[in-house]
């Protein structure tokens, strides 16, 4: 009889032994010079033991996680438009969307107060911030996440009515993914400040920035690739969260032949051009609902233990799974370590806010921080560093994305999809870069750095998940 | 030192022209400047707008336009000294290379997924799992969905974990070794307790670690030689696993062109499930025998011979070191104590229809039972007593007994303590994973407890010469204590009972 290779040809010759556990078996393998590599194992570090079993044995999980994994591979995205987000996210009147989880006045960090406070003036719901402040705090102005709206939005991701937005289309599953306009750096709404600065670039951006994108856009003849951009992007330097800088002016190169060609005052057009070319981070809120569109293709796969969104409001960090629908599985958010602006120092820094985790979710920012190694720098890291966070992020994810390419890793996939029973069981968190806006409302940017969800987040996910593999059992 | 308020202090404020640093760069260096002592504030910075309004708001606008590819350096420090040592810190700082290895550590595998990951995927791979069992089926799983087969070495897992990770590999086609699997040989390497045995053409299918190690140590002392020890783990054959490893463990035996014969290996089997296995056997195209203990069939070293019958060889002369002839004294009782389980079960096996009842803290019906507290083992029962150390209850919090034989030594002295007369019938388990010298320990105690009382020793030493501890080497050590050894179990137990006079 010949070898049928049974038991993937386990019989054929001396196998290489991959070992988890006490040394002692290890040690003797060696002696017979058997090839013997140990796992650094260890407890894992979230979780019931019963409910971990419950969902490394659920049946439907490497079929449910395949899947899901294959739709963000799949997803793409593409600029269709710039609308005001009153009509293509249906805000109704005194209706502001905010980022992370769902969140109250009273339960608002200073920034998203901040910023909440802006958009009430922007709006012209209040005419001072006491008025503002009072209108909110009364529930007269209706608040929901971004997330809620298939919209994603920066730090405070606060995105009023009036305000546009970019739409953008999965042209393989479907689906639409909306962002604000982002507005620079500095002083800013969605950094939590609000002054007259602040409120003078939203109305520009509203009356003269807003519509001749939108113009531009629509006269495109072919439509921004905005996945596209982002894969180039890992091979220019940046990670496409905390650095934007190569996208920016890729987005500037595309839009500037549509902008200039508009029948529009020279004037409107070249303050346009200057804006883009001035920001970034411009290109951010495209990546984005980039992220937001390949994340959503993956919602509602029973049995996938797929993280969908990672999100922050200031006050909780928040994580949805593919297997979990829309429920948010909360913490309080962390404060991130980083550099600061000018002589802003950690007791100035609010805790984590935004939805651009999103970023990392889809397995760019700091999950890709190997593309960027200037990056890694905000912590006082070294370039080994970087390599060695991609590194590690390789082993919380289900997959790596042939189209996202990280070069120095030898063009090795961004590592996407994050599994939470991979969290659990290696007790390394999701790496996320990002800014930090200042702690009192009204400041603005205070630096930027690097943070990780609270654990609260998956051991909530993970119990959820194991009840709903029981369920289905 | 006092602590300077806001526009205290020196300050220094200049804009250099053709010094370009990233914005993360200066930020670094703003910081590092900043926690010198005696520095109250420090802005290093492209002069850009938003930059000069930073500054202009720390007190440091400087003077005349700045143009954004200028760089301003602003600091306030508490006297002169500190600020002229911070200005000349700024620039060492700008001009410091970093200085680092271009690569970073690699970073350890955490699961068997990620080590899996690293290994070439055309390579012939066995996961080996050994974490605490309530963890076990997480990396268990992770191999199976990585298309590996897994010996899982913990105890302690449930068993409806065990029977979800026997199907899944089941589809997988991939094997499960275990949970609680101790002994396998895997295309001549050997893994957890076994014994180094030459190549041959048996290949064993074993629920039973201690058993397999018997029958394979028998067939190499028979020249004969086994292709792969395959454990299943010892409730693999219970009604409730219904022996889903050991139906594919002989499927792959059977594919397998070393394999000529197969032995399958195990404490008494369920009977639906021993049938059920029988059925599967007698459909495959390779010969399968079964050396599964019962009351009927109670005799491992009986169906190793069969083996050989069925390979037209003669039966050898297994290996014995006889030791002096010496009589039980008057009333003695069988006192065996085994640190391997299968092979204390042979032992009652054979010892109970000659003996009558034998307790044991793993008996052959539950009346037989001896109450057992781990932490205090009492292993003093009167009568025909046969003890297991390596029994899950006895192993809590300290190592198998054939690595670490306290407990037993410590039972041994006490027998000779108790002035009850008795045979004493020992294992002593030789291989890879088990004591490198067992002898050095026991044959001393033996020799003690043989000058305390009147104790014929008989030892059951299963081993090869080619072991690292020596089956000979052993086996004269023991001797020359004054125990009777034998390489059979059987042999030993039946040499046991003729001591005492049974009837056989």
């Amino acid at each position: 009889m010949t070898s049928t290779g049974a038991l993937g040809g386990l019989l054929d010759g001396p196998p290489a032994v991959v070992a988890a556990g006490v040394e002692v078996f290890s040690g003797a393998l060696r002696a017979q010079g058997a090839s013997v590599a140990d796992v650094d194992w260890r407890p894992p570090a979230v979780g019931d033991p019963a409910d971990l079993a419950a969902l490394a044995l659920d049946p439907r999980r490497a079929a449910a996680n395949r899947t899901a994994v294959e739709r963000v591979l799949a997803a793409g995205s593409v600029l269709v438009d710039v609308r005001p987000a009153r009509e293509v996210l249906g805000l109704e009147d005194r209706t502001l969307l905010h980022s992370g989880p769902p969140l109250t006045w009273e339960a608002a960090s200073g920034p998203m107060r901040g910023a909440l406070v802006g958009a009430c003036l922007f709006e012209g719901w209040a005419s001072t911030v006491e008025e503002a402040e009072a209108l909110l705090a009364s529930g007269g102005v209706a608040l929901e996440p971004c997330h809620h709206r298939s919209a994603v939005g920066p730090m405070a991701g606060v995105t009023s009515p009036s305000m546009w937005a970019w739409c953008l289309e999965d042209p393989v599953n479907g689906g639409r993914a909306y962002c604000n306009l982002n507005e620079g750096l500095g002083k800013v709404l969605r950094m939590g400040a609000f002054n007259e600065e602040v409120l003078t670039r939203l109305a520009w951006m509203r009356d003269v920035l807003g519509p001749l994108l939108a113009r531009a856009v629509r006269s495109m003849a072919e439509p921004f690739d905005a996945k596209a951009v982002l894969a180039q992007m890992l091979q220019m330097g940046d990670e496409g969260h905390n650095r934007n800088r190569a996208g920016s002016l890729m987005t500037l190169r595309e839009l500037s032949p549509a902008l200039v060609a508009l029948d529009a005052p020279s004037d409107d057009v070249a303050a346009a051009l200057r804006f883009i070319g001035g920001n970034e981070h411009f290109f951010l809120n495209l990546g984005m609902p980039t992220a937001k569109l390949a994340m959503d293709a993956a919602r509602d796969v029973p049995g996938s233990t797929l993280v969908t969104v990672m999100a922050r409001n200031g006050t909780e960090f928040g994580v949805q799974t593919a297997g979990t629908g829309d429920r948010w599985f909360t913490g309080p958010a962390q404060t991130p370590v980083g550099l600061f602006l000018g002589d802003y120092g950690p007791e100035d820094a609010n805790p984590d806010i935004g939805d651009s985790a999103i970023m990392e979710t889809y397995g760019v920012g700091a999950f890709s921080m190997a593309a960027a190694p200037a990056i890694v720098r905000f912590v006082g890291g070294t370039v080994p560093d970087a390599l060695a966070t991609t590194e590690r992020m390789y082993q919380l994810t289900l997959a790596e994305n042939p189209a996202m390419a990280i070069p120095i890793m030898g063009f090795r996939g961004a590592p996407t999809g994050i599994d939470v029973l991979a969290v659990a069981r290696t007790g390394w968190l999701p790496q996320i870069n990002t800014g930090m806006a200042g702690r009192v409302a009204g400041t603005g940017q205070v630096g930027a750095g690097l943070v990780q969800p609270p654990r609260e987040c998956f051991e909530q996910a993970l119990a959820a998940l194991a009840q709903e593999a029981r369920t289905a059992a | 030192m006092s602590a300077p308020g806001p526009g205290e202090g020196v300050r220094h404020v200049s804009l250099r022209s053709g010094v370009y640093a990233d914005s993360v760069r200066l930020m670094q260096v703003s910081r590092d400047v900043g926690a010198r002592e005696g520095v109250i504030a420090v802005l290093v910075a492209m002069a850009t707008p938003l930059n000069v309004d930073l500054a202009a708001g720390m007190g440091f606008a400087p003077d005349g336009t700045p143009s954004p590819d200028q760089l301003l350096i602003a600091v306030r420090a508490v006297d002169d000294d500190a600020l002229a040592a911070a200005v000349t810190a700024v620039d060492a700082a700008l001009a410091e290379r970093e200085r680092s290895r271009a690569t970073a550590d690699a970073q350890p595998a955490r699961t068997i997924a990620a080590g899996l990951d690293d290994l070439d995927p055309g390579t012939p791979a066995l996961a080996i799992v050994s974490v605490p069992g309530q963890y076990a089926a997480l990396e268990a799983a992770d191999a199976i969905a990585a298309g590996r087969s897994v010996l899982v070495f913990s105890d302690g897992v449930p068993v409806e974990q065990e029977v979800a990770l026997k199907r899944a590999a089941h589809e997988a086609g991939v094997l499960v070794m275990g949970p609680d699997c101790g002994t396998a040989i895997v295309a001549g390497v050997a893994l957890g307790f076994a014994n180094v045995v030459r190549p041959g053409p048996v290949g064993v299918v074993a629920a039973s670690g201690t058993g397999a190690q018997q029958v394979s140590c028998l067939l190499d002392a028979a020249g004969v030689g086994v292709s792969h020890v395959l454990g299943v783990g010892g409730r693999d054959l219970s009604e409730a696993v219904g022996g889903l490893a050991t139906l594919d463990a002989l499927a792959a035996l059977d594919a397998d062109p070393a394999t000529e014969r197969v032995l399958v290996v195990s404490k008494p089997p369920a009977p639906s499930v021993a049938e059920a296995v029988g059925r599967a056997a007698a459909g495959l195209s390779t010969p399968v025998r079964s050396a599964a203990l019962s009351p009927e069939t109670p005799d491992l070293t009986a169906a190793v011979e069969a083996l050989l019958g069925d390979l037209g060889l003669d039966v050898p002369v297994w290996p014995s070191r006889p030791g002096p002839a010496e009589a039980a004294p008057p009333g003695a009782v069988l006192k065996g104590l085994y640190s391997g389980g299968t092979l204390a079960d042979e032992a009652m096996l054979l010892a109970a229809p000659v003996l009558g009842d034998v307790r044991s803290n793993t008996p052959l019906r539950p009346e037989l039972g001896l109450v057992i507290d781990p932490s205090a083992p009492d292993l003093s029962a009167a009568g025909h007593v046969v003890v297991d150390f390596g029994d899950d209850a006895l192993t809590v919090g300290r190592a198998h007994p054939m690595i670490d034989p306290t407990l037993r030594l410590e039972a041994i002295a006490r027998l000779a303590a108790s002035g009850e007369p008795a045979v004493l019938l020992l294992d002593v388990v030789l291989g890879h994973g088990a004591d490198a010298d067992p002898a050095a320990a026991l044959a001393p105690a033996l020799t003690a407890a043989r000058a305390q009382a009147q104790l014929p020793v008989v030892v059951a030493l299963v081993g090869t010469e080619a072991d690292p501890q020596g089956w000979s080497r052993q086996a004269d050590a023991l001797a020359a204590a004054g125990a009777a050894v034998f390489a059979s179990n059987a042999a030993a137990t039946r040499y046991a009972l003729d001591l005492l006079g049974a009837e056989l």
